[in-house]
């Protein structure tokens, strides 16, 4: 019913004009590439370092299907959602802030007729896209160091993508709500727990109870899950409802992020 | 290019328009009428609700209370359709920093839904148009103020609007700019495209309107032609009496009588008169000796002074 309502006034046209104009962004900016190719190395960074070295020490991990893996398998995958969350992320927090607050990009946009839904679809996409280049690359390296079958890693890509997409509408409504720089170390600070606590390291069935609970409603949790579930080759229900879980928030977020847009700079 | 209700309809009706944020009023109730074809003008002191009228008119932001239809259509339900007919300078430049200066102009496009092909196009046009061709690939970033307001009223006509809204466009320019965009707007009106602008510049809006409303405290407290404002708000002379650093309020009293009504400044005294000669005259039979005496012809700016100054004295 909202899906029917969102969608009847959302023009596919300038959805794709806002696509474009971060599309030129990036064109005309040298330093955005450099930005951009960093937000890539940190995940492999840590698998190399952690997967691969720690995991010499950590020996082999039980997947709880019978089948046992090495510690790098184990944590690629979650490396994998992160840099799909990481880059969504970068997108829809340093830069829509950015452009909302400061720059007043999305001020001048509205006075088109381009809507404030049409606004966050823009953005979200720019964000998909960007944090789909992230995955894409960071699959290949999986398939090429043997820590994923490459028709699993195929299968993880669209999952990561809807990654992508949930994080970045979450980011997204939250940095509509920022009120400074000053905001952000808090949600740094926000996003580094989550990166260390969703069973990302280790499996949550190992985690105090207390804490496995916490984790399990958080949502880097449900997209590792997910990702490690599809780049491991190991389909079951309970995927499915990750992936419900990742579509409920991309859903709220945008519509959180779009009535805000629609609230503070169409007052 | 007007559609069918529009001929029977004026561009912009308003009647009661109320615009508060939280509990302070901005626009206190306003009544308008644009017609096709017409230069519209806001005048008024800073924070008499000129902007927030016009970000009400440009369809971004909504009433709190009152009637608004603009193009025949409800800016609430109707909002991309109206605002895609519309050319929109705000106040403040709101280019985007991230692009060059034509990519700005196509981007812009491309939120109206022109082709690629049509965006470049206009794009080319509209450099012509603000004469920034040679800064065509530079960023925004590094245009002067001048340079920058001319992208941004440049950008607001890049869809070929039926109706432009432009928030003191010419705040900022050179007077060889400002001739120059006087110039295009008077085109651009006579290609019959409606123009609504505010400006704190008299000369402005007795050059480009045909009619004009004084805002003031949220109110309109004036309309018509600037012709007209000036028969019914002002006398046909007006004479400026300084009188170095001496209070000037001493004098308003042994000034009374002389024109039709006087009025004290911070740094001068206006004497409305039929005949300035003569009410000079007089001011120096009264053996007033003031330091500097100039006799003009009454103009818009008396009559702004006179509906929105603070000392006033009949
Ligand atoms: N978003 C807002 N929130 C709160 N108050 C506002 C807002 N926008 C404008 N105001 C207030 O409304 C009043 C009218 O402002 P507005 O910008 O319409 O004046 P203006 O006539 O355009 O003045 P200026 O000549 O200085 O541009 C001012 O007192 C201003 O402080
Ligand atoms: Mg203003």
């Amino acid at each position: 019913m909202v899906t029917l309502m969102v969608a009847r006034q959302v023009s596919v046209g300038r959805v794709g004009a806002v696509v474009g104009r971060n599309v030129g962004a990036l064109r005309s900016g040298a330093s955005y590439w450099l930005v951009l190719v960093s937000g890539f190395f940190e995940p492999l960074l840590y698998l190399l370092s952690i997967g691969v070295g720690v995991g010499a020490l950590v020996g082999r991990i039980p997947l709880g299907d019978g089948r046992v893996v090495s510690y790098a398998v184990f944590v690629a995958p979650a490396m994998l959602a992160a840099s799909a969350m990481n880059g969504a992320l970068a997108e829809t927090t340093f830069n829509f802030f950015f452009k909302m607050k400061y720059a007043k990009t999305f001020e001048a946009i509205l006075a088109t007729p381009v809507r404030p839904i049409e606004v966050a679809l823009g953005e979200l996409t720019w964000a998909m896209v960007r944090s789909s280049f992230y995955t894409a690359a960071f699959l290949l390296v999986m398939a090429v160091m043997g820590l994923a079958e490459p028709w699993w890693a195929l299968a993880a890509l669209p999952a990561t993508m809807l990654v992508g997409v949930a994080f970045g509408a979450a980011g997204m409504a939250v940095s509509t709500f920022l009120r400074g720089w000053q905001d952000f170390d808090l949600m740094t600070a926000a996003q580094f727990s989550l990166f260390l606590f969703s069973g990302t390291f280790a499996p949550v069935g190992g985690y105090p109870p207390v804490l496995a609970a916490v984790v399990q409603v958080t949502p880097l949790y449900h997209a590792v899950e997910l990702v490690r579930g599809l780049a491991l080759g190991r389909v079951e229900w309970a995927l499915a409802g990750h992936a419900l879980y990742l579509v409920v928030l991309a859903g709220l977020g945008l519509w959180v992020a779009s009535r805000r847009i629609q609230r503070v700079l169409c007052s | 290019m007007f559609g069918l209700v529009a001929e029977h309809q004026p561009l912009i009706h308003a009647r009661g328009l109320v615009k508060r944020f939280g509990e302070f009023t901005a626009v206190d109730g306003i009544d308008l009428d644009v017609e096709p074809g017409e230069a519209f003008g806001f005048l008024g002191p800073n924070g008499a609700g000129k902007s927030s009228t016009m970000r009400m008119i440009s369809c971004v932001s909504m009433p709190s209370a009152g009637e608004l239809r603009i193009l025949g259509m409800d800016p609430v339900r109707e909002g991309p359709a109206i605002r895609a007919r519309l050319g929109v300078c705000p106040q403040l430049d709101n280019l985007d920093p991230d692009l060059t200066v034509r990519e700005n102009l196509t981007t812009y496009a491309r939120y109206f839904g022109l082709s690629r092909a049509q965006a470049r196009e206009r794009a080319e046009e509209m450099l012509d148009f603000a004469q920034l061709r040679d800064k065509a690939s530079s960023k925004v970033e590094p245009l002067s103020g001048g340079m920058k307001r001319r992208l941004t009223i440049a950008r607001a006509m890049v869809n070929e609007p039926d109706l432009v809204l432009l928030d003191e466009p010419t705040t900022g320019l050179d007077p060889q700019a400002r001739h120059l965009l006087w110039e295009r707007l008077f085109r651009l009106k006579q290609r019959g495209v409606t123009l609504v602008l505010t400006t704190h510049y008299m000369d402005e809006a007795e050059q480009l309107c045909d009619r004009l409303v004084v805002m003031d405290g949220g109110r309109i407290v004036a309309e018509g032609s600037p012709r007209s404002l000036i028969e019914s708000y002002a006398s046909p002379e007006v004479v400026e009496l300084r009188f170095g650093s001496e209070p000037l309020e001493g004098f308003v009293e042994r000034l009374s009588g002389v024109g039709d009504r006087v009025d004290v400044l911070p740094d001068r005294i206006l004497l409305y008169a039929k005949d300035g000669d003569d009410a000079v005259s007089e001011v120096h039979r009264r053996g007033l000796a003031p330091s500097s005496v100039l006799v003009r012809r009454a103009s818009l700016e008396d009559v702004f002074l006179h509906l929105t100054g603070r000392t006033l004295v009949d």
